[in-house]
């Protein structure tokens, strides 16, 4: 029998999502928002997931969280199937995976206070803490936990600013004492002063609660100050994943290197640096590319890359950086041809 | 489409580096539930042709309501009550809305944060980008529709003979602001605001975009303001930058020199919040608090409340924009001892 | 073994929560603004137009209440010697203030009683209609798909008979009695509701706090209670008062026809149709309870308008401006 705190919290191999849509030009209805993800988080850990928009992470978080039931595919959290469960198990289960949005403004309830809006969970969760004063009490302590004051509890989300709500989104995250909490884009809407506030709190709980994270974010520097783990997204697929050392200074498939060259850098200020500006827009979900999704935009496509998917490969030593592409970056190769944008 | 191998800007700086906007003491009251309040105060910058600078800062800190005090597009509870805006050697401040209008196009270009919004969506694209040359040069519809055609192309849209009658919201994000792009520049003008250009774009149709403008400014030698709270963005793409907070330029002066050796403690402190180079798990230094709101703002210097230097000529006094080295000024009264700290 | 089973160790609900220690966490608190919390009744008071407005109404449902009380009997008197009186003399006795009708009743009695009558059709129709149209209506566009189609065309088919003549078929069929006059009203009128509260409710499923409460496993029922209805309900409200208005002079028309409110029985919708054959020569008959009409639906609507942007938290401070800043003007250009 396999030592359970070894294997992964989340484990998700071949998860496909497709929604039908009205056809597209091609004649295509199908647009396959996620095809065959492998992902998997540690517990206590952070993985960070990086991708532009139209690659389908929030589908993956939207599934994560289990509002949309994959297509095909094996998700097990902690060993289990949450989408075999039914009812009170179903219900249960769901403490264990919340989730932080993006927009201060938009997920919180502009009717309700703060206090109510924390406390929400426990209103379909009533056994967690069946009396008022439970609640009211545990509402206090989330509060003091996030960093507010146990008086704002009665106050209404417009009266405080958007890096404050945050901090009320994370606290009504934390309310069901989750295992894993994704984070998608948790402070890109910030000020640039309250996102470090924000992140050094989510780091504050991590280390105090031992929670996974699941960071998305576009932001590369933030990504890499938080993330143990990264995953790259491009167009449904993950096309890199490994430490974030290793995804960070030696990417291996040319859209994380054109990621990582295209992020504007606060240390390049002397003299302007050598850019790979990638061509082209990233194709429709509707009609992606044959073999490889990334060609049309690849300095490197040759014509193996339109015929076959490639296959995701790790270099010597370092089994766990897998990058799916027929030509990865090399370390120390010429960062290439500049492919202005067409 | 070439794919020539060089560095983001190979060619060489315009000799000319002439003054294209001077901003001097610009003022712009805001009329609130609480009493006329001060949004922008005693701001002062210069854009030369060929360069481009930056007003950075957080929300709030006042830079979008001096960009639209510039253009002219301050919404009718704001007003400019004081200060020059000189475009070219015209008060833009002094004339009257009728004729503003001579220099929107020709003198004056802005390129809006969200194109979705900035385009009109029941016109097609060949008919908004064409109504510049209609306005200005008195062109047909048809000879309108042919500019509007080459300067799709110009800014890289591919073909752009179908897809100038196509409309906004058939473009993806970057085509969009492309297009806006094109409507700003569309008849060559000096200066160029670009407010939050890429804020909504993905990290790689930023890097299009940001070379586009750089190209359009090298063709043409316009001066650009770029308004951001990125300071990446400002540290690749910007030659001078000035920040503000709550309202006050704090600082100004020439970006390489501002960001490896800053003289202002919140331009410090913004800096040090940004996670580069910071360790996994080390915590980021963070400036305690929140910017004041318009009607807090205190007397004496606007950053006393936040500052670690703060001291009480900090709180009856407030510091004038002082020379502090080539180019540079800022406001505060300590700022040797932050150089030094 | 089933399927989920629990760790022993860890409290219910999964993964413990360490509760957080007494020492000062080192995270910034941030000082939010006070505010000054207004009473709904004081923030009433601070607008006169709608102070106004509620208490005419006020004033109307307490003569509603009261007046068959108090003025019943001088309402069926008739007195033949005093007959097509008209208004503002006090010769003939403080009863024919308002006039009397051509049977020498009392105008001002019968204008008293008949709003209670007036009311128990307009308000239990709009009533039944606004509940049963709004949660049909906030049910279907919270589920989407075939309930929410399904629950348009049959609002489509409702809405494409003339709803008066409707009414004249079903009340000749059946006897007209107010409760079948409420019913008809309210039948009649379902579908405004219907479609207005699907289309609110089919935008706030998708927003993000809704998907938030979504992801704790909240049941649709819950999420449309505590979510849905709170938003849409001030929209609906509004709706409520114009449609007020509306079964008003419905009832009236009914009543011209001779199946609405039959006599003795009188309501100001009565009192207008069997006035109008006198408008030349006693005016009074039809003006009155025309203006009755008129008064009390601007009130509601005047009421209705203060109260939705009072309840909604985003817009409460409009009504905290101090009166003289709610215009706001150009200052004069500065010349330099």
């Amino acid at each position: 029998m396999p030592d359970l705190l070894d294997a992964p919290l989340l484990d998700i191999r071949g998860l496909t999502k497709n929604f039908h849509v009205a056809s597209a030009k091609n004649g295509n209805n199908v647009l396959c928002a996620l095809d065959r993800i492998d992902l998997h988080v540690n517990r206590g850990e952070t993985l960070g997931l990086v991708g532009e928009s139209g690659c389908g992470k929030s589908t993956l978080a939207r599934t994560l969280l289990m509002l949309e039931r994959p297509d095909a595919g094996t998700f097990r959290f902690d060993g289990i199937d949450p989408f075999s469960l039914k009812g009170k198990a179903l219900l249960a289960w769901r403490r264990r995976v919340q989730m932080v949005f993006q927009d201060p403004f938009a997920s919180l309830n502009a009717r309700m206070t703060a206090g109510e809006i924390i406390a929400e969970p426990w209103m379909t969760h009533r056994d967690l803490f069946p009396t008022a004063a439970a609640r009211a009490e545990r509402v206090r302590e989330l509060l003091i936990l996030v960093g507010l004051r146990p008086s704002d509890a009665g106050k209404s989300p417009q009266e405080f600013s958007g890096g404050q709500r945050q901090r009320i989104g994370i606290a009504r995250a934390l309310a069901l004492g989750p295992d894993i909490i994704v984070l998608d884009e948790p402070v890109s809407a910030l000020d640039l002063s309250v996102q470090a506030q924000v992140l050094n709190l989510l780091n504050e709980l991590q280390q105090r609660l031992g929670v996974a994270y699941i960071f998305i974010s576009h932001d590369l520097s933030v990504v890499r100050h938080v993330a143990d783990r990264v995953a790259v997204m491009y167009l449904g697929r993950i096309i890199e994943t490994g430490t974030a050392e290793q995804v960070f200074e030696r990417p291996r498939h040319p859209y994380t290197a054109a990621l990582m060259s295209a992020s504007p850098r606060l240390d390049a200020v002397e003299g302007r640096r050598q850019r790979i500006v990638l061509k082209g827009e990233m194709p429709s979900p509707l009609d992606p590319p044959s073999g490889c999704r990334f060609r049309t935009r690849c300095w490197k496509a040759t014509e193996i890359c339109a015929t076959t998917a490639p296959a995701p490969t790790a270099p010597t030593g370092e089994p766990e950086h897998l990058a799916e592409c027929h030509h990865p970056v090399q370390r120390g190769e010429d960062s290439g041809l500049l492919a202005r944008a067409s | 489409m070439t794919t020539d191998t060089r560095p983001s800007s190979a060619a060489p700086l315009p000799t000319e580096d002439e003054v294209v906007l001077e901003v001097s003491g610009l003022d712009v009251d805001i009329r609130t539930p609480k009493g006329t309040l001060r949004a922008v105060n005693d701001v002062s910058f210069t854009a030369l042709s060929g360069r481009t600078i930056a007003l950075l800062g957080e929300s709030g800190c006042g830079k979008s309501m001096t960009a639209k005090a510039i253009a002219g597009l301050l919404d009718p509870v704001a007003s400019v009550t004081g200060g020059e805006v000189n475009l070219s050697g015209t008060d833009l401040a002094a004339l009257t809305p009728r004729q503003r209008l001579k220099f929107a196009g020709p003198e004056l270009g802005i390129v809006f944060q969200d194109a979705l919004t900035a385009l009109n969506p029941v016109y097609t694209v060949g008919t908004q980008l064409g109504e510049a040359f209609r306005i200005h040069r008195g062109l047909s519809a048809k000879a309108a529709k042919a500019k509007a055609i080459e300067l799709m192309g110009h800014v890289g849209i591919p073909q752009p003979e179908t897809r100038v009658d196509s409309y906004p919201h058939q473009f993806s994000g970057g085509m969009r602001q492309r297009i806006l792009i094109a409507m700003a520049v569309a008849l060559s003008p000096r200066l160029l605001i670009a407010d939050e250009p890429t804020t909504a774009l993905d990290v790689t149709v930023q890097a299009q975009i940001m070379d586009l403008l750089r190209d359009l400014r090298t063709e043409s030698h316009m001066a650009i303001v770029l308004i951001t709270h990125d300071l990446a963005l400002v540290a690749e793409e910007a030659d001078t930058v000035a920040v503000m907070y709550a309202g006050n330029v704090i600082e100004k002066g020439p970006v390489a020199a501002v960001f490896s050796e800053p003289h202002h403690p919140y331009t410090k402190g913004l800096l040090d919040s940004v996670p580069v180079g910071a360790e996994r798990g080390d915590d980021l230094t963070s400036i305690p608090g929140s910017p004041p709101e318009l009607h807090d703002i205190p007397r004496g210097c606007v950053y006393q409340s936040r500052c670690p230097l703060a001291s009480e000529l900090c709180r009856t006094t407030r510091p004038a924009l002082q020379a502090t080295g080539e180019g540079r000024e800022v406001a505060c009264h300590f700022w040797k001892e932050l150089a030094v700290a | 073994m089933s399927p989920y089973q629990p760790d022993p160790q860890l409290p219910p609900g999964g993964r413990a929560v360490a509760p957080p220690s007494t020492e000062a966490i080192s995270i910034t608190r941030i000082e939010s603004a006070p505010d000054k919390k207004i009473s709904l009744f004081r923030l009433l008071l601070r607008d006169r137009f709608a102070t106004v407005a509620a208490v005419v109404l006020v004033l109307v449902v307490l003569t509603a209440i009261f007046g068959p009380v108090l003025m019943g009997a001088l309402a069926t008197k008739q007195d033949l010697s005093a007959t097509n009186r008209p208004p503002f003399s006090l010769a003939d006795g403080w009863q024919f203030v308002l006039g009397s009708d051509s049977l020498g009743r009392s105008m001002l009695a019968r204008l008293v009683v008949a709003t209670r009558t007036t009311l128990s059709v307009a308000v239990p129709a709009v009533v039944v209609s606004l509940v049963v149209g709004s949660l049909w209506g906030v049910w279907a566009g919270y589920h989407r798909g075939l309930r929410e189609t399904i629950s348009m065309r049959i609002g489509d088919v409702i809405m494409s008979f003339p709803s008066l003549l409707l009414a004249v078929v079903v009340l000749y069929i059946f006897n007209p009695s107010i409760a079948n006059i409420v019913l008809i009203l309210a039948i009649t009128r379902i579908p405004i509701y219907l479609r207005t509260a699907r289309a609110e409710s089919a935008e706030l499923q998708s927003r993000t706090f809704v998907d938030a409460a979504r992801t704790f496993g909240t049941a649709p029922s819950a999420i449309i209670r505590r979510h849905v209805i709170p938003v849409v309900l001030p929209t609906l409200l509004t709706l409520a008062t114009l449609e007020f208005c509306y079964v008003m002079l419905a009832e009236s028309s009914l009543s011209f026809l001779g199946i609405g409110i039959q006599p003795p029985d009188v309501s100001w919708g009565l009192m207008v149709a069997q006035g109008r054959q006198y408008l030349q020569s006693a005016w009074w008959l039809a003006l009155f309870p025309g203006l009755a009409i008129v008064i009390t639906t601007v009130a509601a609507n005047v009421l209705a308008a203060w109260l939705r942007i009072a309840t909604d938290p985003a817009q409460r401070w409009r009504l905290t401006l101090p009166r003289k800043r709610l215009i706001v003007r150009m200052p004069p250009k500065e010349v330099k």
